[in-house]
C-alpha cells in the first residue's frame, strides 16, 4: 500500500493534477483556493511545467483555452466570483470542444459574498454559467482523497469527451487535511489528432474555433455535441449509496454536506429511523437512475445543501416528483449541524 | 473503538494550527483516521484562530466539530466562545498564564496549566502550545505519547530540523506537569 500523507484538499488537487500529467497552470489568486496556485508555483518550475499568475481571471481562462487547443493537459482554479469571470471562457472552450480542468472551491455568494464554504454555485456549474447550450462534467469531492482521485478522473474524462471537467469543491474540503495516498492514480491517455501542434507541412492544418456564422452548420455542431453529452449521461454518473438497503428516508447530499449528513444518518439509525444517503459524486451527469430507483423504495427525500436549494430541483426531476422532497440548508458560508439534518430526517419520517 | 474530537483555539501566532497539525500527524503515524480543519480567513491575520482535529479508529464523518470532547483554550475569548460546547464528561485545557477565569461547569474535567509561564521558564517561550499538547495527550489518551520525534520529522521542514528537539522537550514538560 502506498504511504499515507496528510495534505490539504487544495494541495491534493494540485499534486494529483501534476501526477495526471498537467504541466500548465494559469490562475489568479482568491480565497479559499490559494493553496492550489501556491503549490503549482512551487512545483511546476522544478518539473519543466508552466505556472503563470495572469493579470485577471479572464486572462487565465483564455490561456487555458489556448493551451487546451494544443492538446496538453491544462487547468485553472478559482473560487465563486472568479468562476463567474471565467464563464465566458468556459463557453468558448465548450464551443471549441477542447478538454480542460477547472476547479471551483466555492465560497458564499452572490456578489463578492464571503470566504466561508458554500455550495451555491451548483446551478452555475451544472446548468452552465456561460452562454449557449453546453455542459461541463461536474465532480463533487467529499474528502481530500477524492480531491485527488476526482482531479485525475476529471482530466481523463475531459480528454475522453473533449469537455471541461469542473471540480466543484468548497472551502471546507479545500482547507482541511486528511490522510491520502496516490496509489490508485490511473492516468489514461488519448490521441488528439485535432490538436494544434504544428503541421510540419505533413498534414492539413487543424482549426480550433467556436465561431460558426452559418446557422445550419452551428446547429449541426450543437446536435453533435449533445450526442456526445448523451453518452456521458449514459456512462459516467457516479454516486455513493450509504445504508440505503432498507431505507425509508433518503438523504441526498454532496461534498461537505454529505459528510455532515452521514453523521446525521448514523444518529437517526440509532433512534430506529430507517434512513440512508445517496451522495452524487458527479453532479452532471446527475445520478438520475439511482434517485429514480430510490423513489420506488423510500417514502421521502431530504436534500441537504449549503445554498438556498439548488440540487433539490434535480432531485425532484430525477424522482419525477413521486415522493416529497424537503430541503435542509444553510447559506452564506454557514454549514448545517448534524442535529439540524437529524431534525429534518425526523420530520420526513413523520411525513411533515 | 475510540473517537476524540479536539478543538484548539487561541490568537493567531500562538501556534494553534501547528499544535493541531502535530496531533493530526500523531494520528497518521499511529494509523488512525484523521481530519484537521483550520479556521481560515480574516481571523488568521491577527484575530482568533482555531482548528478542529478528529482522531478516530473509525472513518471520520463530518470534519466540523460542534461539540468537542477536548477543548484547548489559549485565550479568554476562545474559552468563553467554546466552553459550553464541550460534551458533558469532556476535558478542557486552559493556559492559566493567559486566562484568569475559572470554568463554572461541574460536568467536565478542567486542567489549568500555566503553559506560557512554563515555556518561558524552560527557555522555549514560543512553545506553550506544545506544552499544552503534552498534557492533552497524557490526559485524553487520544494518541500514544511515544514517537514524538518521528512525528515532528514528518512535517517540520529540513531547514528547521533544529527545532525538533526543543519541541520534544516542550511536549515532555507538559506531559510531566502535574
Amino acid at each position: 500500500m502506498a504511504e499515507r500523507v496528510l495534505m490539504k484538499g487544495n494541495e491534493a488537487i494540485a499534486e494529483a493534477a501534476i501526477r495526471a500529467g498537467c504541466r500548465h497552470y494559469f490562475g489568479y489568486p482568491i480565497t479559499p483556493q490559494t493553496e492550489i496556485a501556491a503549490y503549482m508555483a512551487k512545483k511546476m518550475p522544478k518539473i519543466g511545467g508552466v505556472f503563470l499568475q495572469a493579470e485577471s481571471e479572464v486572462a487565465s481562462i483564455n490561456m487555458v483555452y489556448g493551451a487546451a487547443a494544443t492538446g496538453c493537459r491544462v487547468m485553472t482554479s478559482s473560487s465563486s466570483p472568479g468562476i463567474s469571470l471565467k464563464s465566458e471562457g468556459l463557453s468558448y472552450i465548450a464551443g471549441s470542444d477542447v478538454p480542460a480542468l477547472v476547479v471551483n472551491v466555492q465560497r458564499g455568494g452572490p456578489g463578492l459574498g464571503g470566504i466561508q464554504p458554500s455550495q451555491s454555485d451548483y446551478f452555475q456549474a451544472t446548468k452552465g454559467g456561460g452562454h449557449g447550450d453546453y455542459r461541463m462534467i461536474v465532480l463533487a469531492p467529499a474528502s481530500v482523497q477524492e480531491m485527488a482521485s476526482l482531479t485525475i478522473k476529471g482530466f481523463n474524462l475531459a480528454d475522453k469527451y473533449l469537455m471541461t471537467s469542473m471540480i466543484l469543491a468548497d472551502g471546507t474540503i479545500g482547507q482541511m487535511m486528511e490522510p491520502i495516498s496516490f496509489e490508485d492514480a490511473e492516468i489514461e491517455t488519448y490521441e488528439k489528432p485535432w490538436a494544434l501542434t504544428g503541421t510540419e507541412c505533413k498534414r492539413k492544418h487543424n482549426i480550433v474555433n467556436s465561431l460558426y456564422l452559418k446557422p445550419d452548420e452551428l446547429e449541426v455542431k450543437n446536435f453533435e455535441r449533445y450526442e456526445r453529452y448523451k453518452i456521458v449521461e449514459e456512462n459516467e454518473p457516479m454516486w455513493e449509496e450509504y445504508m440505503m438497503e432498507d431505507a425509508e428516508i433518503c438523504v441526498v447530499a454532496f461534498g461537505i454536506a454529505s459528510r455532515v449528513a452521514k453523521n446525521a444518518v448514523v444518529a437517526a439509525r440509532a433512534e430506529g429511523i430507517k434512513v440512508g444517503l445517496i451522495r452524487p459524486i458527479t453532479l452532471w451527469p446527475f445520478p438520475t437512475k439511482a434517485l429514480r430507483a430510490a423513489a420506488d423504495k423510500v417514502k421521502a427525500f431530504v436534500s441537504v445543501e449549503l445554498n438556498m436549494g439548488q440540487m433539490i430541483e434535480d432531485v425532484r426531476l430525477a424522482t419525477e416528483c413521486k415522493r416529497p422532497v424537503s430541503l435542509c440548508n444553510r447559506a452564506g458560508g454557514m454549514i448545517p449541524s448534524p442535529e439540524q439534518v437529524l431534525e429534518s430526517i425526523r420530520k420526513a419520517q413523520k411525513g411533515e | 473503538m475510540k473517537t476524540t474530537q479536539i478543538l484548539i483555539a487561541g490568537f493567531g501566532g500562538q501556534g494553534v494550527l501547528f499544535a493541531g497539525k502535530f496531533l493530526a500527524y500523531k494520528g497518521l503515524v499511529q494509523d488512525k483516521n484523521v481530519s484537521w480543519l483550520p479556521s481560515y480567513g480574516p481571523e488568521m491575520r491577527g484575530g482568533t484562530a482555531n482548528c478542529s482535529i478528529i482522531l478516530s479508529d473509525m472513518p471520520v464523518g463530518s470534519p466540523i466539530i460542534t461539540n468537542p470532547d477536548v477543548l484547548v483554550a489559549m485565550n479568554l475569548p476562545s474559552l468563553q466562545k467554546f466552553v459550553n460546547d464541550v460534551v458533558p464528561g469532556g476535558q478542557i485545557f486552559i493556559d492559566s498564564t493567559l486566562i484568569d477565569a475559572k470554568v463554572e461547569r461541574d460536568d467536565v474535567q478542567v486542567f489549568y496549566i500555566p503553559a506560557t509561564q512554563i515555556a518561558k521558564d524552560a527557555g522555549f517561550s514560543t512553545l506553550a502550545n506544545m506544552v499544552l499538547m503534552g498534557k492533552v495527550i497524557k490526559e485524553s489518551g487520544a494518541v500514544d505519547f511515544a514517537g514524538n520525534k518521528e512525528t515532528l520529522e514528518k512535517f517540520i521542514p529540513a531547514k528547521k530540523a533544529n527545532l525538533i528537539d526543543i519541541n520534544c522537550q516542550a511536549l515532555q514538560t507538559g506531559y510531566d506537569f502535574a
